[in-house]
């Protein structure tokens, strides 16, 4: 058995998106552009934060995902706002948040409608800060329908990275996820517009590919609509040049107001999108940590400091953005000096993991564990079981540590318990964490230990502000140790995950 | 000859720079449609652009006072399932 010792730079887990494995196809340069953007590398999730800014309330397609009714201050999902900014007010913000949160790298323009479907608003805004604030990344999503006209606005402006969400290649398909689509004055329905919609993506995606634009592609997994197909989706949109490809849990429910929600059709459980995930990281890179933010989401991904940002908090603050971006690149730099760090240690535990198993007879294969971590950041077990809102789930194998997914755990809506059925915050959780075995954090409390341990799932708390996968690592080979890892059950194990 | 915005649009700003007679004005609480300028886009396009890319049901009405878009017509949505979806939301 061939164990991994990282060597190289980027995420410690070989199944970690941003891994240098996963992107070796990848130009160094490319590379480059990504390694402290927190959406599009999963080790810099740990440590760069991201905002969003509300400059593009048109669309010009309806999704069946989709609410166009936009403003709850309650909903964390993607098109969602509390206010919509003016391209000067936008500016405003993103000097104000930078000059606040130095971690912040990268500024994206996501809606709560398509953003070229507002190309003055958007590309006004990308233009003063192109010239302002030079250290920020600027990327933009879209759902592609008006990107062919526009890709070469975009290359004027200094984005360096563009999403195109991506359900289909199949018209048949596209019909059940778009009822419209507003093209050439007039509003087109059915098959016909998923086909134009469909082309108009494919051209987009062809043309920032070959002006060297880096191209990610979301795609919303719909059970029953294009579950089985989103494995061609990401095949043909990898050959096309895609470098990352980010498959999302549909989210619906009957009080969002949208097609899907209120005619009940599900949400993928966690095991269909990790089967799929997997299914499709054959084929290309897999973004695994996606947190669906809303359309004005501010800080690290999961969590928003929005509302310390509102309009007229920000109209109150006098930024020197000179002075900002000198601490912003000291902060920057020790950020990647604790990432080197991080690197090494890993390294090294995964070195000792694997002089570990060399004690394992050869043919012996363990089972895989997969473990929730609770973290606040900087890539550390460093957050008390109480205070997450959200846990990353690590699969630990006889191989290597890789990362699965993050899975919320606070409310989707905090309406309260208004909203639903009584079950307790704990009871969610403990439901969310299926099939984890272990859940790593800093504390825990007496009462939720005993009812996580009772519904199988440990709680450790002995490996506090150790990196995750060292920590992961540590755990697996005390499971080892205590011959909790017994082969007969790999299969199963790895189907409930 | 003109349509009216009404009280559920959302301000998205889509029909806004569609209008070929500049008749949409971005107002509070919602946008509204200049009736003296408005020509329901007689002679510049075959179907009205404001109409053709609202995103919200009944938001515009046409001169006799009828939704241009239907409930149901844009979500696909049947009127009584989003009846009985809010009803059943109310009682929880």
């Amino acid at each position: 058995m061939e164990l991994k010792v990282k060597s190289q730079g980027g995420c410690a887990s070989s199944g970690c998106g941003s891994s240098a494995d996963r992107l070796a196809h990848l130009p160094e340069a490319i590379r480059a552009k990504i390694d402290n953007h927190p959406c599009f590398s999963e080790d810099a999730h740990h440590h760069y934060a991201r905002m969003h800014v509300a400059v593009a309330p048109a669309c010009n397609i309806q999704c069946h995902y989709c609410n166009r009714k936009y403003d709850c201050s309650n909903e964390s999902r993607p098109g969602v706002v509390s206010e919509l900014l003016t391209p000067d007010q936008a500016v405003k913000k993103v000097l104000a948040v930078a000059a606040n949160i130095p971690q912040m790298t990268v500024l994206g323009i996501a809606g709560p409608g398509d953003p070229l479907a507002n190309p003055e608003r958007t590309l006004e805004t990308f233009r003063q800060l192109s010239e302002k604030a030079p250290d920020i990344r600027l990327c933009v999503s879209t759902n592609g329908l008006a990107l062919p006209g526009l890709v070469d606005e975009i290359c004027k402006h200094n984005i360096e990275h563009v999403t195109i969400t991506i359900n289909c290649v199949d018209p048949d398909v596209g019909a059940k996820i778009y009822p419209w689509i507003f093209w050439n004055n007039r509003r087109i329905k059915g098959r016909k517009a998923a086909e134009i919609l469909i082309a108009q993506q494919q051209k987009g995606l062809e043309m920032l590919v070959e002006r060297g634009v880096l191209v990610k592609v979301n795609s919303v997994l719909i059970p029953g609509v294009n579950d089985a197909h989103l494995k061609e989706v990401s095949r043909i949109v990898k050959e096309k040049g895609a470098f990352l490809h980010n498959v999302m849990p549909l989210i619906a429910e009957p009080e969002h107001g949208t097609f899907y929600g209120l005619m009940g059709q599900r949400g993928p459980t966690n095991e269909e999108l990790q089967t799929l995930q997997d299914a499709c990281a054959g084929d290309m890179a897999m973004m695994r940590h996606c947190r669906q933010c809303r359309a004005d989401a501010v800080g690290m991904l999961g969590e928003d400091r929005g509302h310390e940002f509102t309009l007229d908090k920000i109209e109150a603050m006098e930024i020197d953005y000179e002075a900002a971006m000198a601490r912003r690149a000291q902060i920057h730099a020790e950020i990647e000096a604790n990432r080197a760090a991080q690197r090494k240690q890993t390294g090294e535990a995964f070195v000792s993991l694997a002089s570990l198993k060399r004690q394992v007879p050869k043919k012996a294969e363990t089972r895989p564990v997969l473990m929730a971590v609770a973290t606040a950041g900087s890539g550390v077990v460093n957050q008390h079981f109480g205070h997450a809102r959200e846990f990353l789930v690590y699969e630990a194998s006889a191989t290597d540590v890789r990362f699965i997914g993050a899975r919320k755990v606070d409310l989707y809506c905090s309406g309260g318990d208004t909203c639903g059925d009584a079950e307790t915050t704990l009871q969610k959780i403990i439901r969310t964490l299926s099939g984890c075995e272990v859940v790593l954090c800093s504390k825990i409390g007496y009462e939720p230990w005993g009812q996580l341990e009772a519904a199988g799932i440990v709680p450790n708390g002995e490996h506090a502000m150790e990196p995750i996968e060292d920590a992961v690592a540590a755990v697996y080979r005390e499971m080892l140790a205590a011959g909790q890892l017994e082969p007969t059950l790999a299969p199963e194990q790895r189907m409930s995950a | 000859m003109a349509f009216k915005i009404i009280d559920s649009c959302v301000n998205c700003w889509a029909c806004e720079p569609l209008c070929p007679s500049q008749a949409i004005l971005a107002a509070k609480p919602h946008f509204v449609i200049d009736a003296k300028k408005c020509t329901e886009c007689e002679g510049d396009f075959a179907e009205p652009q404001c109409a053709s890319i609202c995103p919200i049901e009944g938001a515009i009405l046409d001169a006799s006072g009828l939704a241009v878009n239907p409930p149901g017509s844009l979500t696909g949505i049947p009127p009584e399932r989003l009846a009985a979806a809010r009803a059943e939301i109310r009682a929880r």
